[in-house]
């Protein structure tokens, strides 16, 4: 008999309407790293969540360390030692480490909190998982790898023995990602195990001991991960042969679209967040633009579509200057934009689909006569779009909210690319879909790039950034610290350039 | 079971007859007999011309106002204001139709025209305040309600009378009233007004449903994040649709001012067609057709009502009571909505 700290058997789960969890069988061993790998939307979060007491599910049965339980709510899973660290941190940003580590289990003494007891604890669970937390730090001063680590050690501190861990490195850079890494490694060899949420192929292949395949709420099964690669796995998960690298040409950059100078641009709070920015985007090439989120990116976007006031600095779009121009204005110069948020940004999701493809050109002809809407062109035009960019919904007359964040994203590329601008700005255009809807959008990128349109990608995605880019700017502190080419450079150097600790000199090619 | 369209329809209609059947328990623990009292209530509504003439008089303003709460809801926007943008529509009409004289041709529409332009001042400065400093627009209306209820009763006085407590009478070249109606209802104080109703009412689902101007109110009203990215004005929007709200509520004092009464007395408390308006508006389901047919169950329920004390004893404060049930059972049709979603999936 295995030696299985957790056992989640047959598990069955129902929303209304649907099948979250169907049959799903998960057992992790004592010590072990244990994958949970699927699509967007296939029920592995809903799976930890009926583990993490959050959920009950209709059918199946919950064993810990051999012995059966019901969890009904999240304080059983701690006693029974199961931590979860979410993918968005729950953190009080103005205390500090200790006191958001006891936050809820204080210890006391007498009725006054023990905090030199409680720091003195805490040195000591970081050294021996080699965590390396400053316990006096405030939560707002230390990074965001640095977040995490503290919410690994509010786990440990309950007395957690078994870790979920929901998506841990889609907010870390490269160098960050091997350090948590290493600690996971390190909390294995010390008993602990560890529930990996993820969808990210090479990090299991890297650190994982065994995997488990979700796929539309049915467990596909469970592989070691030593006896299988990248491929196998991704198969599993999509259902079909995926294939990584995407297929481009070199690029023959032309004149320059999009040229930008000395902007500057601030955020809500007043901060100035895009400071004295030069950049420039020619005709028939896709720059990227790395960085770790809240370096300036959003703001730079804003400011280039028009959303954002531009304090200072110039844009010029071919020749013609749109600094500080209307959002209309601008799209109707020749940008498009996907944004980075599409249910706030890209689409009105009550609107139909059909009208959501109009959203820019509602007013022009032939969708509009003197202020009248032609209904009858707006849909034929909308069933156009979504046969071409294969939008999958059952009419265009269908809610945009009803359909799927992949097809949601494949309408709203559609609509953009369709307008055949000279500028294509995508920002985050794969965000949160997986691997058959992410192949689609890159190779629509670079359809338009050949075609003569100049791309520009963000993304905080590194893959993605070296895959489809011609050209990387690298993003820190408000500037663009570094201009390489992708296939010059690898993920380390981009990290450590993301991290601004290696500068480069700037210089527009 | 249901389609969409016949769900949304079955709604208001459930909860209209579980607010029926509430009052109807009401007034039989109270001791009446509940099938006398809506008997009563009917008769009082279509009993004879007079009471059929007085309920479309009652229904004509309902439906002014309420689409004046629907249209700026569809935009996002919760006008309050309607109330006093109602008084304000009132004082303007009586102003020009009595101060003035002019043939009939300018003169009713000039009148009417002033009321609309009235209210739809009252709705614009919300708009304007919500759209540039992003004051909520519901405190705002509130306050302009209690500006307009005031400064209503100051013209009055002072300015459309010689110190009385009632204005001047409107000339007839500004009246909507109509002696050829008035023999066909038994001299009900019914007038034309009920056609601009109607009309207004087409016109709101012309602007919503067919024209581009409608497509970014709506827009603006799901969603102003992405109405901006793509390019519409948002300010414009909420400024414009609260000015378009505004003058549908002005055009229900014009309403009051020239065909009902054809002057205005001082009021000491609200004339409530506003108020009432909102109930309206959401009982129709923010749309143009659902508001004139829930226009139409107030101004019965309201005039029916006036007969019950009458023909079936029942006390009018009884009377009050089940009105205000049959709203509480509207305002949650949540209930019935969820109650009705789980029929709808069981049958699956």
């Amino acid at each position: 008999m295995e030696n299985y700290v957790i056992e989640m058997l047959r598990i069955r789960k129902e929303f209304p309407g649907i099948v979250a969890n169907n049959n799903i069988n998960l057992q992790v061993k004592h010590g072990e790293i244990h994958a949970l790998l699927g699509e967007n939307g296939a029920g592995k979060s809903t799976l930890m969540n009926v583990l993490f007491g959050l959920y009950q599910p209709e059918q199946g049965e919950i064993r810990v360390k051999g012995d059966t339980v019901k969890i009904t709510d999240p304080n059983i899973a701690n006693e029974l030692g199961i931590g979860m660290v979410h993918q968005h941190f729950m953190l009080v940003d103005t205390f500090t480490v200790t006191q958001n580590i006891i936050l809820g289990s204080e210890p006391k003494n007498g009725i006054v909190v023990d905090t030199k007891r409680a720091e003195k604890e805490i040195i000591e669970l970081s050294k021996k998982y080699g965590l390396d937390v400053d316990p006096k730090a405030k939560i707002r001063d230390i990074s965001v790898g640095m977040q995490q680590r503290v919410e690994i050690l509010k786990t440990l501190y309950r007395g957690a023995d078994v870790l979920i861990l929901d998506e841990p490195t889609a907010v870390l850079t490269p160098q960050e990602i091997k350090e948590l890494m290493k600690i996971l490694r390190s909390l294995t060899q010390e008993g602990i195990s560890i529930i990996l949420i993820t969808h990210k192929l090479k990090e299991i292949m890297e650190v994982c001991d065994r995997c488990t395949v979700i796929r539309k709420g049915e467990g596909i099964g469970t592989v070691d991960v030593k006896e299988s690669n990248p491929n196998e796995l991704a198969s599993l998960m999509v259902g079909r042969e995926i294939s990584f690298k995407t297929e481009k040409t070199p690029a023959q950059p032309k004149d320059e679209v999009l040229k930008v100078e000395a902007l500057e641009v601030k955020d809500i709070r007043n901060a100035l967040m895009v400071k004295g920015l030069n950049l420039s985007v020619k005709a028939g090439e896709i720059v990227g633009i790395a960085g770790i989120d809240g370096n300036g990116q959003t703001e730079l976007i804003e400011a280039l579509t028009g959303l954002r006031k531009i304090e200072n600095g110039k844009i010029n779009l071919s020749g013609k200057d749109i600094t500080n121009l209307s959002p209309r204005k601008i799209t109707e110069s020749g940008v498009a934009h996907i944004p980075q948020d599409r249910h706030k940004f890209g689409l009105v999701l009550d609107y139909a689909i059909g009208e959501n493809m109009v959203l820019q050109s509602y007013y022009q002809k032939p969708f509009s006569n003197m202020g009248i809407l032609s209904f009858k062109e707006i849909y034929n035009y909308a069933n156009r779009l979504i046969e071409e960019y294969d939008v999958r919904t059952p009419s265009p007359y269908t809610k945009a909210k009803a359909l799927s964040g992949g097809n949601q994203q494949k309408a709203i590329i559609a609509r953009e690319v369709d307008r055949s601008p000279d500028l294509l700005i995508a920002a985050q255009p794969t965000r949160g879909l997986d691997v058959g809807a992410i192949e689609f959008i890159h190779k629509k990128l670079i359809e338009e790039r050949d075609k003569g349109k100049a791309v520009l990608l963000l993304s905080f995605e590194l893959d993605e950034i070296l895959n489809v880019s011609d050209r990387i700017a690298v993003m820190f502190d408000g500037n663009i610290v570094a201009n390489v080419k992708p296939e010059e450079t690898n993920e380390q150097e981009l990290g450590l350039l993301m991290a601004g600790s290696k500068k480069q000199k700037v210089g527009e090619q | 079971m249901f389609s969409n369209r016949l769900f949304n329809l079955l709604v208001p209609i459930i909860s209209v007859l579980l607010g029926l059947l509430a009052g109807a328990i009401i007034m039989f623990s109270f001791g009446y007999n509940p099938v006398e009292g809506y008997i009563a209530l009917w008769n009082g509504a279509f009993g004879n011309s007079y009471f059929f003439g007085e309920t479309i008089r009652q229904v004509t303003p309902y439906i002014l106002t309420g689409l004046a709460v629907a249209f700026a809801f569809r935009s996002g926007l919760f006008n309050i204001g309607a109330e006093g943008q109602v008084i304000v529509g009132w004082v303007a009409a009586v102003w020009v139709g009595s101060s003035i004289e002019a043939p009939m041709f300018i003169h009713l529409p000039l009148a009417i025209l002033a009321a609309a332009f009235a209210g739809a001042l009252w709705g614009f400065l919300p708009g304007l305040l919500k759209a540039v400093k992003g004051v909520h627009e519901v405190i705002i209306t509130i306050m302009m309600n209690y500006i307009a209820l005031h400064v209503s009763n100051y013209m009055i006085r002072n300015v459309i009378s010689d110190g009385g407590d009632t204005s001047n009478r409107v000339a007839d070249t500004a009246s909507l009233a109509s002696n050829w109606i008035m023999e066909m209802t038994s001299y009900s104080r019914m007038h034309y007004g009920i056609i601009l109703a109607i009309i207004m009412a087409v016109v709101m689902w012309f602007i919503l449903e067919k024209t581009s101007s409608g497509y970014e109110f709506k827009a603006v009203g799901f969603n102003p994040h992405a109405s901006k990215y793509a390019g519409m004005n948002v300010k414009k929007n909420i400024i414009l649709s609260m000015v378009i709200s505004g003058a549908f509520a002005g055009l229900a004092g014009a309403m009051e001012g020239l065909g009902t009464f054809g002057y205005m007395p001082s009021h000491s408390a609200f004339t409530n067609l506003g108020f009432d308006g909102i109930a309206v508006a959401l009982l129709g389901g923010n749309t143009a057709f659902g508001t004139v047919i829930a226009a139409f169950l107030f101004g019965i329920l309201k005039i029916g009502a006036l007969n019950m004390p009458t023909s079936a004893g029942v006390p009018s404060e009884l009377v009050e009571i089940v009105i205000a049930l049959i709203i509480f059972f509207v305002a949650s049709s949540y209930i019935i909505r969820w109650v009705l979603l789980r029929l709808r999936k069981e049958e699956k």
